[in-house]
């Protein structure tokens, strides 16, 4: 139980006070807590960050978070911004949704992006497709080669059978509902939620049509690099893979470091790689002719 | 009567009718339904959309129902996922040895990046999927990862994938029996540019009972 009701505290007064009777003593309780570090923050600005990509320079960084366990993380990135994931630890999955942010109803589609390239594997070159027919990211660099496009998002319910639960408020969210609460915070909604990639779980298709989980874990401090190539609406949510076979909810923090890029130039390797990507490139030019 | 068409099926016939080649089509199918769908003239895709009749963002999810089974393919037996994790729907039993559910739905847009831009004009199922779930009001947002009857997408061991010649003949079936009351979606594929329906779209059946 408090006692007396303290004087109002000196302006600037250093001393930590456990007093939150009053606004006073709440603000500077409040307010001591500032420069506390944990594992999973983001870092502001984000050129202060400990470890900048090489070769960025500081005043272009736009993004610099760990993103916790069971956590989740978005950003609105203009065109030509690159996107790092790391898997810090060796268990992250990047559950990715994928938005036009002028118009969010164009999004990642998870089966044009397999269907027109003509391969059910997501690797460095490789293309993240609109339902407009435009490209919405790219695949610039992968040092992990592990990823998957056709299990989608962990829910509420898979959740519950695996891990007795699985709600936001719970020690074992689930990737649906965290896209559920990252999507609100743009004005989506349920109906938004579209299928999704996850990045470094991956899975392999057999001939048979079976799904192989490759889930790891594995080595620490994985890359995945992607490019948006229009002005995008980049949500992440870090939750254990849904076809993770092991019984504990097993998922380390999910690292994101974004900087300013050039959009991408006419001779570029990866925009010139297919026929197919050469006309989603096309298009996403002509949607910016205005 | 003696139509083949309706054997195995429950006795009371809920409704009965040809969805044109290239036309979409919707239906309410309540739950312990059976919706059968008769592939007339053979290797006729059917792109296949469904949603919860109660609250239509809850809808099919192809990956919800790829996790659960361990498996791309939809076969008898397999259950049909909603993006919450309920089942919406069994396949009963089908007369074609798999089904697609990775391919998606062919667009106009995509359609300019597969052929080339002179496809752009030529109807797809897209087109069909938005004018008969605009008629419920819903639009480009419902627009999910859809299944393909009738469709054949193999996955080879490079990774390679692509829409091939069709496994199905004519008069094949797919018996699909409702877990929920849901609205079925259908586009009767009109795609001209690949395999999907040997390159002449034809009409199907569709059957419920009860």
């Amino acid at each position: 139980m408090r006692t007396a009701g303290p004087a109002r505290p000196a302006q600037g007064a250093p001393e930590m006070t456990t007093n939150t009777a009053d606004p006073y003593g709440a603000q500077a309780h409040a307010r001591a807590m500032a420069g506390t570090k944990v594992e999973s923050m983001p870092t502001l600005p984000p050129w202060e960050a400990e470890a900048l990509p090489a070769g960025v320079a500081p005043q272009d960084m736009l993004w610099a978070e760990t993103i916790a366990p069971g956590g989740y993380g978005a950003k609105r990135l203009s065109r030509g911004a690159r996107v790092r994931l790391t898997d810090l630890q060796g268990d992250a999955c990047a559950s990715v949704l994928v938005f036009n942010a002028e118009c969010p109803v164009e999004r990642l589609n998870v089966a044009d992006t397999v269907k027109v390239q003509w391969n059910a594997y997501l690797g460095e070159g490789r293309l993240l497709l609109s339902d407009m027919g435009r490209v919405l990211m790219s695949l610039v660099e992968d040092g992990a080669a592990t990823h998957d496009a056709f299990c989608g998002a962990s829910n509420r319910a898979s959740n519950a059978r695996k891990y007795g639960e699985g709600d936001n408020w719970g020690p074992h969210p689930n990737a649906r509902d965290r896209f559920a609460l990252a999507v609100a915070k743009f004005g989506l909604g349920r109906k938004d939620i579209h299928p999704c990639i996850n990045l470094f779980k991956g899975v392999r298709i057999a001939s048979d049509g079976a799904v192989q989980p490759h889930v790891g874990p594995f080595a620490p401090g994985r890359t995945v690099t992607l490019r948006a190539e229009m002005e995008v609406i980049l949500v992440l949510a870090n939750c254990p893979h849904v076809a993770d076979p092991r019984p504990d909810y097993r998922v380390t923090p999910l690292r994101v470091d974004a900087w300013r890029g050039p959009v991408t130039a006419e001779d570029d390797p990866i925009r010139n790689a297919t026929p197919e990507g050469q006309r989603a490139f096309l298009n996403v030019e002509d949607y910016y002719r205005r | 009567m003696t139509d083949a068409a309706l054997a195995g099926l429950p006795p009371r016939i809920v409704l009965d009718e040809v969805v044109p080649a290239r036309a979409p089509w919707d239906h309410l199918v309540r739950r312990g339904e059976v919706l059968r769908i008769v592939d007339l003239e053979g290797n006729q895709a059917v792109d296949f959309l469904m949603y919860s009749a109660a609250d239509d963002a809850e809808r099919y999810s192809a990956q919800d129902t790829i996790a659960a089974q361990g498996n791309i393919f939809l076969k008898t037996g397999s259950v049909l996922l909603s993006n919450e994790g309920n089942p919406m729907a069994t396949v009963l039993g089908t007369s074609v040895a798999y089904h697609d559910t990775i391919g998606g739905a062919c667009s106009c847009e995509s359609n300019t990046l597969r052929y080339g831009h002179h496809t752009k004009s030529q109807h797809a199922c897209v087109e069909n999927f938005l004018q008969a779930n605009g008629r419920h009001g819903r639009g480009k947002r419902d627009m999910v990862s859809n299944i393909n009857w009738f469709m054949n997408v193999p996955v080879e061991a490079d990774g390679a994938l692509g829409i091939v010649d069709g496994i199905s003949a004519p008069g094949l079936y797919v018996d699909i029996r409702a877990e929920m009351d849901l609205v079925a979606v259908v586009s009767n594929c009109p795609q001209i540019n690949n395999p999907c329906n040997g390159f002449d779209p034809t009409p199907v059946r569709m059957i419920i009972a009860a």
